[in-house]
Parts: C-alpha cells; sequence; structure tokens
C-alpha cells in the first residue's frame, strides 16, 4: 500500500487505517458520525493526499484541455477553479476533475485517486499543440480544512487575507510557517472550506499547526467515510457510483457542467445525441419508506420491473434518514414517484426526493 | 478490547448468554468496534424457528453490513425491540444490547462454542 506523508499522524491519531485504492488511508478516527457532524457544526480536516496532480503548460494548454474535458474553461480568470466531467467518445465518463488556471499556459488538473494512471494515460494519448504535461502526484501532498469555522481557523496560521480566496478560486504562495501552499477555496463536503496543496515533506508540520489553531474551535481529523456521507449528503458525485464510463454526466444530472455549444470535445457527438434523442436514465434522490438501508447497486424496482440501481445509499447523519441516489428510467423519475428498493431480497418501499439532500453552505 | 466472563463466544463474534434453556445473543465489542458507528439493526420475529448457523439478523454500520449468526437452535421467544431506535447501543453497551432470545433444547450445541479466554485468544489471531 501506498502511504501519504501523513501516515504517521495517523497512526498517532489512531485513524482506523484500511486499503482505498492502494493507499493507506484511514476511514474514520472516532467515528464516521462525531466527525460528519463536526464538519457539519465546526470543522474537520482531511488528507486527502492520495489525490492526483498533473500539470498542463505551453501555448496550446487552454485548446487541450478544452478539448479533453466537457465543461468550457475558456471563460476561466486566472486563479479560477472549474469542476468538470472529462468523457469518451461515447459519453461514459473517463474521470471528473478539477481545473485550476494558474495562468494562460499554466494548469493544474487534480483528478481521482483510483483513475490517476489511467488519466495520465488518456493525456498522453490525446496529446496536441505545444503543450507539456507531467503528471506531479508525488509530488503534492493536499489537505482539506472543510466546515463553518475552516476561514477562522485556517485565518490564524498565515497573513494571507482568506476573505479575498473566492468561491471555486485559488491563490499561489500563501505562506505557513514552514511551508508555502496553493490554496484554494474548494471541498467536498458542501460546506465552505479550503483544499490546500503544498509539498510532502511540509505537510506534517502544516496538519499539526492546523489541529492545534483548529483544538479551540472544535476542529478534529476526519477519515474516508464520514468524506463519502458528507458529500452524499450534497450530492457531489463520486466516480465509478454516480459516474463511470457507463454513465454520462447527462445522465447524472451534471448538465450544467456540459457545455455543448462550445467547440469540439471528446464526447461531445455522444452526448449531443443524447440530449437530442431524450436521457433514458436519471439520476433521482429518493428515501427509504420501509426500514432499511440502501447501498450501492441494490436493485430498484416498480411494480416488478428493474428499472434502475442505486449508486450510493446510506444513514444520512444530518438528516437521521435512510437515502439513496438512484440511477432508474427516465419515466419513472418524476418527484414523488414511488419506487422499491431490492435489499437481501425484500422490496422496500420509497419515495423520490429532491436532491441535494443537504442545501450546501457555500460562502459565494 | 472487553471480553466479559460468563459469555459465550462465537467464530462471528457474537456473545450468547445461557440463562436456564434461554440464550441471549448479542455481538462482541470486537465486532462493534470493526463495525464502527451502527446505524440499523435487523431483528427476527418472535416464534421464528431457527437452526445453528442460520443468519439471526443484520446489523448495519455507516459503511458496513454484517449478519448476526445463532450457533444455538431453537424458537425466537423475545426480541430487543430498544436496538430498533436505538442501534448505537451496541456500540455504547455491547454485552447489554442483545438481539433476540432463543430457547433451545439442544445443550450440546454450547458445547462448540467459546469461553472467554478462548475467544480472547481468538480475537488475537484474528488482528
Amino acid at each position: 500500500m501506498k502511504k501519504t506523508p501523513l501516515y504517521d499522524k495517523h497512526i498517532e491519531l489512531k485513524g482506523r487505517v484500511i486499503d482505498f485504492g492502494g493507499w493507506a488511508l484511514p476511514v474514520e478516527y472516532t467515528g464516521i458520525l462525531a466527525e460528519h457532524e463536526a464538519v457539519r457544526t465546526t470543522a474537520g480536516l482531511f488528507d486527502v493526499s492520495h489525490m492526483g496532480e498533473v500539470t498542463v503548460k505551453g501555448k496550446d494548454a487552454e485548446k487541450y484541455i478544452q478539448k479533453l474535458v466537457t465543461n468550457d474553461i475558456s471563460t476561466m480568470a486566472d486563479g479560477q477553479v472549474y469542476y468538470s466531467p472529462m468523457c469518451y467518445p461515447n459519453g461514459g465518463v473517463v474521470d471528473d476533475l478539477l481545473v485550476y488556471k494558474l495562468g494562460q499556459e499554466d494548469y493544474l488538473l487534480v483528478i481521482n485517486a483510483a483513475n490517476t494512471d489511467k488519466d495520465y494515460r488518456w493525456f498522453l494519448d490525446h496529446l496536441e499543440g505545444e503543450v507539456e504535461i507531467d503528471n506531479v502526484s508525488d509530488q503534492y501532498a493536499q489537505l482539506a480544512l472543510q466546515g463553518p469555522k475552516a476561514e477562522t481557523i485556517l485565518q490564524k496560521i498565515t497573513d494571507t487575507n482568506l476573505n479575498e480566496i473566492a468561491f471555486f478560486h485559488l491563490k499561489t504562495g500563501v505562506r505557513f510557517k514552514g511551508s508555502t501552499a496553493l490554496v484554494s477555496r474548494t471541498g467536498y463536503t458542501g460546506e465552505d472550506g479550503f483544499e490546500i496543496y503544498l509539498a510532502p515533506e511540509d505537510a506534517p508540520l502544516l496538519w499539526d499547526m492546523l489541529l492545534e489553531a483548529g483544538k479551540s474551535e472544535g476542529l478534529v481529523p476526519v477519515g474516508l467515510g464520514a468524506r463519502d456521507t458528507l458529500r452524499f449528503e450534497a450530492a457531489l458525485p463520486l466516480y465509478g457510483q454516480e459516474i463511470s464510463q457507463d454513465i454520462s454526466p447527462l445522465e447524472a444530472g451534471l448538465g450544467f457542467f456540459v457545455k455543448l455549444d462550445k467547440e469540439d470535445f471528446i464526447g461531445k457527438d455522444a452526448l449531443l445525441k443524447q440530449k437530442e434523442e431524450g436521457i433514458a436514465r436519471k439520476l433521482v434522490g429518493f428515501e427509504m419508506i420501509d426500514r432499511g438501508i440502501p447501498r450501492s447497486h441494490y436493485d430498484v424496482k416498480k411494480e416488478g420491473k428493474t428499472i434502475g440501481f442505486v449508486t450510493t445509499g446510506s444513514f444520512s447523519p444530518t438528516l437521521k434518514r435512510n437515502i439513496g441516489l438512484a440511477l432508474i428510467d427516465e419515466k419513472y423519475a418524476q418527484l414523488g414517484g414511488k419506487i422499491e428498493i431490492i435489499i437481501r431480497g425484500k422490496n422496500l418501499k420509497a419515495d423520490i426526493i429532491k436532491k441535494p439532500f443537504y442545501q450546501k453552505k457555500y460562502k459565494k | 478490547m472487553e471480553i466479559e466472563k460468563g459469555l459465550k463466544y462465537t467464530k462471528e463474534h457474537e456473545w450468547i448468554r445461557v440463562e436456564g434453556n434461554k440464550a441471549y445473543i448479542g455481538i462482541t465489542d470486537y465486532a462493534q468496534r470493526h463495525l464502527g458507528d451502527i446505524v440499523f439493526v435487523e431483528l427476527p420475529e418472535v416464534d421464528d424457528e431457527f437452526n445453528a448457523g442460520d443468519t439471526l439478523g443484520t446489523v448495519e454500520s455507516v459503511k458496513a453490513v454484517s449478519d448476526v449468526y445463532t450457533q444455538i437452535s431453537g424458537q425466537v421467544v423475545e426480541i430487543n425491540e430498544e436496538l430498533l431506535d436505538n442501534p448505537g447501543m451496541m456500540n455504547k453497551e455491547p454485552y447489554e444490547s442483545w438481539l433476540a432470545c432463543i430457547e433451545f433444547t439442544d445443550t450440546s450445541e454450547l458445547d462448540q462454542l467459546m469461553d472467554a479466554e478462548d475467544y480472547k485468544k481468538f480475537c488475537t489471531e484474528e488482528d
């Protein structure tokens, strides 16, 4: 298993370390419910150093990325961050990623850990023009500080006025004692917060400084378990569940990030066709009426017929209800609709409800 | 990790408290620690009949689903309905939080189970 630069910290903090796609990372420290609640009410600190980073530089950098992703990055200003799916020609998703625009010829792409090698091959296979790409995943540690107290805590340890970093924007050269980092107001929890990229060797000190600075604000370290329940309540997609090579971003409800009116990009024809012919499947939120917790890949039925499957399901720590996301036949996807989730052979009733389940608290 | 003396234990990390011809069945401290925060439990119904090795119920934490087995054959005479509304009790008080009580006739099945000392050894080997 690969270790992040914070591995020793996780052991020190008695994190329950598991094999997460080849990475030794903590699923929880004290418990998923308490960690989840801390992020919703105060703040949580995550080690997300497993995430992949790729730099794209050169005269044709914008054109190159524009061809790969579904969002329109030509509208980005320096210092801005965009979320985007990246598709195969058939409209299935290679990965979803964050595009950081550092300059007109200088971008940083942040990709899913489990997809890093696959993505990098994809980038290499589609190289065009004056572009230089580099897989710099090993040169970055990444910490995520998330929650309503995130800004207060981070401000204690830097002179950079964090108020100046707007939602989905970044700042480079943010100085802390012993390190300089790239900081963006982004995250995967539905709360305000920051993602901090820095040299691996500087990460342990920053981790300790943050926990110390945040102690009085209620900051706790948070594992991957709560990271998943937090993003799920906010209905933020997870690759391999809501989106995959078999699920298009339009089916997953990510149409906002698919700019079909921009110039050619990989997957455009297939996605245009989907839109014209009508999107056959739709991602819906649902709440269990009968007792039971829905889980990924459970079947969804209606009147005895299988109409789809659960992409993510869980007990919601914030709402204290059993809820899920499911990809189902568009015909049955209306709000208030009744569906059945098949749990251990039983058909259990559920209602289609609005998503996200948790209203995001971004600072905009 | 806590292991309570006087109980019987299974390899699937259930405990059994024997009172006369009744067996109260729950999950051990080791089991609840490995599961994490328990948020759901499915119990059998009173009068259900089970053979040793059958699934008695299901316990779910935020991330995991785990079946609970009975190694004792018999009929369910009581279930712990309190757990339905408060499954987290299994984390806080694992040895108080029995799921179901089974009335049994075949005492030989009890001999197959571990005592506290054997179970402690078994857990050390599991880790």
